[in-house]
């Protein structure tokens, strides 16, 4: 696997200076104790942004802010007018059993700004060729359910790409796919951000996702650090940022997370 | 026995047409209700409904106006009962729509008059529906096609992936209230053929049943209006010639529809239908 470089490229040079996404001293709580206490970020064009912390560290939160799905407590979020931010989910939380193909859901991209129920000419065009972009030409008209972990995940990024965003935000783009599968997930976003794509995405797995990206930011309730894996992964961070000690190894050149041994601190 | 004797009384002529158009409706919506769990509401909705139906029999107010203003104001409450987040939004409908339906049932004892007119809302009856009843599901019919046609991807968007589709500048909160002002039409509309009772059924069986049919959901919004409409046609009749309320047979015939399909389609059709409920 290759490392990504945090370049703005051709295809983004004519991005201006203004952040996509700028958050600005973001606090939120739902009604009980806070679960993200004053975070400022800002999100490129071009950049790519991995951001990592424990489960309830409020990552998804922090997710939901920078898509518009939730109204912070506290603090303000800018806005590049007129970009277009596209967000696949975690694929736990898709019903599987709904019942629907897999050119229906990437159709579903334009639902704004489409009134006629059926799909045109051009639309289907469109359809098979970001299908044939992801490995996944000729399974149009199959339910999604019938579909393999990978090719599932990438149904859901191609209904992103159909929209063809600035933005690609991802919810936990690895989470419970086999090691191939994220083998090819990250060459996707990684091609993606070559061709001058913004990508936030946010990861549980420091070792095959996080270690890769150019940029991280450790989140638990507060923004511990952010930057390179080199400057974040330091046993300092991490142990701030997931309660327990951590040891950061380096062998080729990569970067290795791993627990501290019991009885070795 | 004449199997279309009762087709030369205007009544029958008029609650047939009625049927035909609630299965239809019914079957619609009831994609919707059945691929977003609401069929709890779509019961709490129709037995709240029947508490409005029982104050317009009592005050001789127009049946559509009291029992529809008594529903909307229902559905307010359930909202804000809701809101309140201490208790969930199927309790809140557990304890208003109850309420509502007990304040009926008082008006029924209290207002023997009125027992007639209020039987009917319960159970269904073909003798009450006239030429405006028959306007009035069309304009309900209507409606729903309209809305669906309108807004087709949007809605299937805001049901199928609620929260992207908020990333993707659907109103999923207008998409949830145009669903709503439909399933409350639908009721209140159909309520006098089908029942208050059962009509819930209604909104569910044959979307259920479609499902088991097909994994599309532009073949399963097709499938299961025509499920609703025939149950509606052939209840109707059943309904006419054994004497017995057309809610009921229109519900048996649906719910005998579902038991052949559940059956046919094997395990294939009873994991579809088994994992509506599953995320």
């Amino acid at each position: 696997m290759t490392d990504i470089d945090d370049r703005t490229t051709a295809g983004a040079s004519d991005a201006i200076d203004q952040p996509l996404v700028e958050v600005d001293g973001v606090s939120h709580s739902y009604g009980g104790p806070v679960v993200l206490d004053h975070i400022h970020l800002s999100i490129d064009a071009g950049s790519f942004l991995g951001i990592i912390g424990p489960s309830g560290s409020g990552k998804t939160t922090l997710l939901r802010i920078i898509l518009g799905n939730l109204t912070p407590s506290h603090g303000s979020v800018k806005r590049q007018p007129g970009r277009r931010v596209a967000y696949v989910p975690q694929v736990e939380t898709v019903n599987w059993n709904f019942p629907i193909t897999v050119s229906e859901v990437v159709l579903m991209s334009r639902a704004a700004s489409k009134r006629r129920p059926w799909a045109t000419a051009t639309e289907r065009r469109d359809v098979a060729s970001v299908l044939e972009q992801l490995g996944l030409a000729g399974l149009g008209d199959r339910h999604i359910r019938e579909l393999s972990g990978g090719q599932q995940q990438r149904v859901f990024l191609a209904r992103a790409l159909h929209r063809q965003p600035d933005l690609l935000v991802l919810d936990e783009p690895t989470s419970g796919v086999d090691v191939r599968t994220r083998h090819e997930v990250v060459h996707l976003l990684t091609d993606l951000h070559r061709d001058g794509m913004a990508v936030v995405l946010t990861t549980h797995d420091i070792n095959g996702l996080a270690t890769h990206l150019p940029r991280i930011a450790c989140v638990n309730r507060e923004l511990i650090a952010i930057g390179t894996p080199r400057d974040v992964l330091t046993p300092h961070v991490l142990e701030r940022t997931y309660g327990a000690p951590m040891e950061v190894l380096e062998h080729g050149g990569l970067l290795l997370v791993t627990d501290t041994p019991l009885g070795s601190s | 026995m004449n199997l279309f004797e009762p087709f030369q009384f205007a009544f029958f002529r008029n609650g047939i047409i009625v049927a035909v158009l609630a299965g239809a409706i019914c079957g619609l919506i009831g994609v919707y209700v059945v691929l977003r769990q609401m069929s709890y509401i779509g019961h709490g909705l129709s037995h709240s409904i029947f508490g409005g139906a029982a104050a317009s029999a009592v005050l001789s107010v127009n049946f559509y106006l009291g029992a529809g203003v008594w529903g909307l104001l229902s559905a307010l409450m359930i909202g804000r009962v809701a809101r309140r987040g201490k208790i969930g939004s199927d309790a809140a409908i557990g304890v208003i729509t109850t309420a509502s339906f007990a304040v009926g049932l008082a008006l029924s004892n209290m207002f023997g008059q009125a027992k007639r007119s209020i039987d009917a809302v319960l159970f269904g009856s073909i003798l009450g529906v006239g030429g405006g009843d028959v306007i009035a599901v069309v304009g309900a019919g209507v409606l729903s096609a309209v809305v669906i046609y309108a807004w087709y991807r949007q809605l299937l968007f805001a049901t199928f992936d609620p929260e992207v589709a908020d990333v993707s500048g659907v109103n999923v909160a207008r998409m949830e209230a145009l669903l709503m002002l439909m399933l409350a039409t639908t009721i209140l509309f159909t309520m006098k053929v089908m029942g208050v009772l059962l009509i819930s059924a209604m909104l569910v069986t044959p979307a259920a049943t479609a499902r088991m049919m097909t994994n599309s959901f532009s073949r399963m919004l097709t499938i299961a209006p025509i499920i609703g409409a025939s149950c509606g046609f052939v209840g109707m009749l059943v309904s006419y010639h054994i004497d017995v309320s057309p809610g009921a047979t229109i519900i048996l015939m649906a719910s005998t529809v579902f038991l052949v399909v559940f059956t046919v389609t094997g395990s294939r059709g009873r994991r579809n239908v088994g994992g509506l409920a599953h995320h």
